[in-house]
C-alpha cells in the first residue's frame, strides 16, 4: 500500500512535448481514475508509473521511494493490460505464478496464493488451462489474478475492459471496483470511457492534449467542470453550449430572450447547460425546435436546435414524448445548475 | 469456403496449369526417373555397354565403408551448420529487436549474405582462409595455430561449416526477427513488470513463443545442408583433402562425373531423394500440429 506523488511531470517524444507538467498525490488506497480522448497522454502517463516509459522530467513518488530510474521490476506494481498479455505458452497457473517464481518464492507459498487468488475471481476451474482455451471474460480475470498474486503497492489499469463486451463490461467492471475495496491497494485506471471513470474512480484526472483539466471526485467533475472541455466530456449526453454575453446577471440567447445566471460579471462567455437540467415550462427562455426524439424509455432525449439559429441542442425529458418534427418545446434553466465558462480561456467562470 | 469459379471451357484450366506441369515434368520427374532407372544398371566409363541388376548397387553402397563414413559426414556437417546458422540467427535477431534506431539499415545488412551465390560466398571464404595470402591464416600463426585446410581435414571440415552456416545465417534471421516482431509488445512488458530481466524474458517468454520457427528452421536448414552446399564444398575444398569434407551431395557429384561410376551415383541420388521426402513429409506432418502453445 503506498501513496503516489508525480512532481512535475514531463514527457518528449523526441522534440513534441506530449506530456505538460503534470502535477498529482494520490492516497493510499485510492482509486483514481485517468481519463481523457485518445491520443491525450494519458497511457503515456500510466507507463512512466509503470517504468515502461522514461521520465523526460520531473519526478514520481512511490511511497516515498523516487522510482524514476527503477526498472519496472523494482517498482512493485502490477498492471493489467488493454489486451491481458497473458503468456499464451502458460497455463493459467504458470500465468498466475510466473512473477512470483521469479521472486524465488516458495513453491507452497505459490500454490497457496494462486489458489487464493484463483477463489477470489472464480477461475479456479481452468487454472491449467492456456489462454487460448478461454473466453475474453476469463482471460480478463486471469489478467487481475496474475495482479493480485503479487500483492503489489500499486495496481496500474491500462484500458482493462475495452475489449469486452457491453454487458461483460457494467460486469467486471463491478467486480474490479469490489475487488480493490477489499484489497485496499492504490489503483491507477486508464479509460477513454466516461462512465467507465464515474462509476470507479474515486477521484478523477481528466486529460487532453497532455494537459490536466480538472483533478477531483466525479461529483466535482461533474457539477463544477473548470473547463469547456471537462464540461463537454463528463455526463452522457454532452452538455449543450452556447457563445453569449454576461450582463447585469443575465446572459442573451440568440432567440432574444434572457436567462438569470448566478455571475455578476460582464462579458463574452460560453454558457453551458446539461440536458438533464432543461425543464419544461411553457413561459420557459429557452426555446428548443425539436428534430427528433430518441426514447430511452425512463427519458426522452429531444434533439433540435435553438429557436432561430443553427445551434444544436439537446434536451432530455422524464417519460415519453413525442412530437411533430418542427414542433418548439420550451424550457427554464434553473440558475444554479448554469454553467459560464470564459469565452478565450474556456476556464470556468466563479459565481 | 470460397466460391467456386466456373470456366465454360474446360481445357481453359488445363492450358493455364500446362507450363508449370511441362516445367515439372522435363526438368524434375524425369530426371528422377531416370536417376531411379540408372541406380539399377551398371555401366562402365564409356557408356559401351550396360546391365540391368536390380538392387547391387545399393547392396555395394550400403557394404562400402567410406559411403557410411560419408553418410556420417554429413550428419555431423548437417547438425554443426543448422546449430550454428540458427544460433547465430537467433542472437541477432534479439538484439536487432530490441535497437530502436536504425533498425531498417541492420536489418538490411543482415539479409545481404543470403544473396550470394553458394560459389561466391565459398570463393570469398577460400581467399579469407587461404594458407598462404589468406588473411585469417596470418592472424591465427600469432596464436600459434597453423592453419591449412589443404591438409587438415578437420580445419577444412571447419572452414566449410563456417562458410555454409554464414551463408545460412541472413534467411535464419529474417525468420527470427519476423517471429519475434509478431510477439506482442505487451507480453515481454508484462515479463518485465513480473520481474523478469531481459536474459530471462528471453529464456522463458521469447524462445518458447518462436518455437514453431525453430522447428521450422530445423527442418530447412537440414535440408540445405543436406542438399545445396554442393557450391560452397566445390569452391572450398572440393570435398578434399582425403574425403574429409565430402558429403553425400557432393559424392554424388565425384562419383558420377569424376569418377564415372553412374549406376552407384545415381543409387546415392535416389537415396538423398527418400531423405528429402521424408524431411519434406516429417515438416508438413510436424510444423504444423506438434509445436504450438
Amino acid at each position: 500500500m503506498a501513496k503516489i506523488k508525480l512532481k512535475d511531470l514531463v514527457k518528449n517524444y523526441d522534440k513534441v512535448e506530449v506530456l505538460h507538467h503534470v502535477e498529482g498525490e494520490f492516497q493510499d488506497g485510492e482509486f483514481i481514475v485517468i481519463v481523457g480522448p485518445s491520443g491525450c497522454g494519458k497511457s503515456t502517463l500510466l507507463r512512466m508509473v509503470a517504468g515502461l516509459e522514461t521520465v523526460t522530467s520531473g519526478e514520481i513518488f512511490i511511497g516515498d521511494k523516487l522510482v524514476n530510474d527503477l526498472e519496472p521490476a523494482d517498482r512493485d506494481i502490477a498492471m493489467v493490460f488493454q489486451n491481458y498479455a497473458l503468456y499464451p505458452h502458460m497455463t493459467v497457473r504458470q500465468n498466475m505464478a510466473y512473477g512470483l517464481k521469479i521472486r524465488k518464492i516458495s513453491a507452497f507459498e505459490i500454490d497457496r496464493r494462486v489458489n487464493e487468488a484463483a477463489d477470489i475471481l472464480e477461475i479456479r476451474d481452468y487454472l491449467d488451462r492456456k489462454p487460448r482455451q478461454l473466453s475474453g471474460g476469463q482471460r480478463q480475470r486471469v489478467a487481475m489474478g496474475r495482479a493480485i498474486v503479487r500483492d503489489p503497492q500499486v495496481f496500474l489499469f491500462d484500458e482493462p475492459l475495452s475489449n469486452l463486451d457491453a454487458k461483460l463490461r457494467v460486469q467486471m467492471r463491478l467486480e474490479i471496483k469490489k475487488l480493490q475495496r477489499k484489497l485496499g491497494v492504490t489503483s491507477i485506471y486508464v479509460t477513454h470511457d466516461q462512465v467507465e471513470a464515474m462509476t470507479l474512480g474515486d477521484r478523477l484526472m481528466v486529460l487532453n492534449g497532455g494537459y490536466v483539466e480538472q483533478f477531483g471526485t466525479p461529483i466535482d467533475l461533474y457539477d463544477k467542470p473548470a473547463s469547456v472541455f471537462v464540461a463537454g466530456f463528463i455526463g452522457s449526453p454532452a452538455m449543450n453550449f452556447v457563445p453569449t454575453e454576461l450582463k447585469n446577471g443575465k446572459v442573451a440567447l440568440p432567440g432574444g430572450t434572457t436567462i438569470d445566471v448566478a455571475s455578476k460579471g460582464a462579458g463574452e462567455v460560453v454558457l453551458g447547460i446539461r440536458p438533464e437540467h432543461l425543464v419544461a415550462n411553457d413561459k420557459g427562455a429557452i426555446e428548443i425546435e425539436a428534430e427528433m426524439f430518441e426514447q430511452l424509455g425512463a427519458n426522452t432525449l429531444v434533439h433540435g436546435h435553438l429557436k432561430g439559429t443553427t445551434h444544436p441542442f439537446v434536451a432530455s425529458v422524464p417519460g415519453h414524448v413525442s412530437n411533430e418534427s418542427g414542433t418548439v418545446m420550451r424550457f427554464d434553466a434553473p440558475k444554479e445548475q448554469v454553467h459560464l465558462f470564459d469565452k478565450s480561456t474556456e476556464k470556468r467562470l466563479e459565481d | 469456403m470460397l466460391k467456386r469459379v466456373h470456366f465454360s471451357k474446360t481445357w481453359l484450366p488445363f492450358l493455364l496449369v500446362a507450363p508449370q506441369i511441362i516445367i515439372t515434368l522435363i526438368f524434375f520427374i524425369w530426371p528422377a526417373s531416370q536417376a531411379v532407372y540408372q541406380s539399377f544398371l551398371i555401366e562402365d566409363a564409356f557408356g559401351l555397354s550396360t546391365e540391368f541388376v536390380w538392387f547391387e548397387n545399393f547392396e555395394y553402397l550400403l557394404a562400402d565403408e567410406i559411403y557410411l563414413q560419408s553418410f556420417g559426414r554429413t550428419l555431423f556437417f548437417s547438425a554443426a551448420v543448422a546449430f550454428l546458422s540458427m544460433s547465430l540467427a537467433l542472437i541477432l535477431a534479439a538484439f536487432a529487436d530490441r535497437v530502436v534506431r536504425g533498425a531498417t539499415t541492420y536489418r538490411t545488412l543482415l539479409i545481404w549474405p543470403y544473396a550470394v551465390a553458394p560459389v561466391l560466398a565459398g570463393a570469398l571464404w577460400v581467399f579469407m582462409f587461404n594458407p598462404t595470402l589468406g588473411i585469417f591464416p596470418y592472424f591465427l600463426e600469432f596464436v600459434g595455430v597453423d592453419w591449412n585446410h589443404y591438409l587438415n581435414g578437420s580445419q577444412a571440415m571447419g572452414l566449410v561449416i563456417m562458410a555454409a552456416a554464414w551463408k545460412q545465417i541472413a534467411y535464419n534471421f529474417l525468420f527470427y526477427l519476423a517471429a519475434m516482431q509478431s510477439i506482442p509488445k505487451s507480453i515481454i512488458e508484462a515479463g518485465a513488470i513480473d520481474g523478469a530481466r531481459p536474459m530471462r524474458r528471453f529464456w522463458t517468454l521469447v524462445f518458447p513463443l518462436v518455437s514453431p520457427t525453430t522447428f521450422f528452421l530445423l527442418v530447412i536448414n537440414a535440408v540445405y545442408a543436406f542438399f545445396d552446399t554442393f557450391g560452397i564444398i566445390h569452391a572450398v575444398t572440393q570435398g578434399g583433402p582425403a574425403n574429409s569434407t565430402t558429403i553425400l551431395v557432393y559424392k554424388v557429384f565425384n562419383d558420377g562425373f569424376v569418377g564415372l561410376d553412374l549406376g552407384g551415383s545415381a543409387a546415392q541420388s535416389v537415396i538423398l531423394m527418400l531423405l528429402v521426402i521424408v524431411m519434406t513429409f516429417i515438416q508438413f506432418r510436424y510444423v504444423e500440429n506438434k509445436v504450438q502453445y
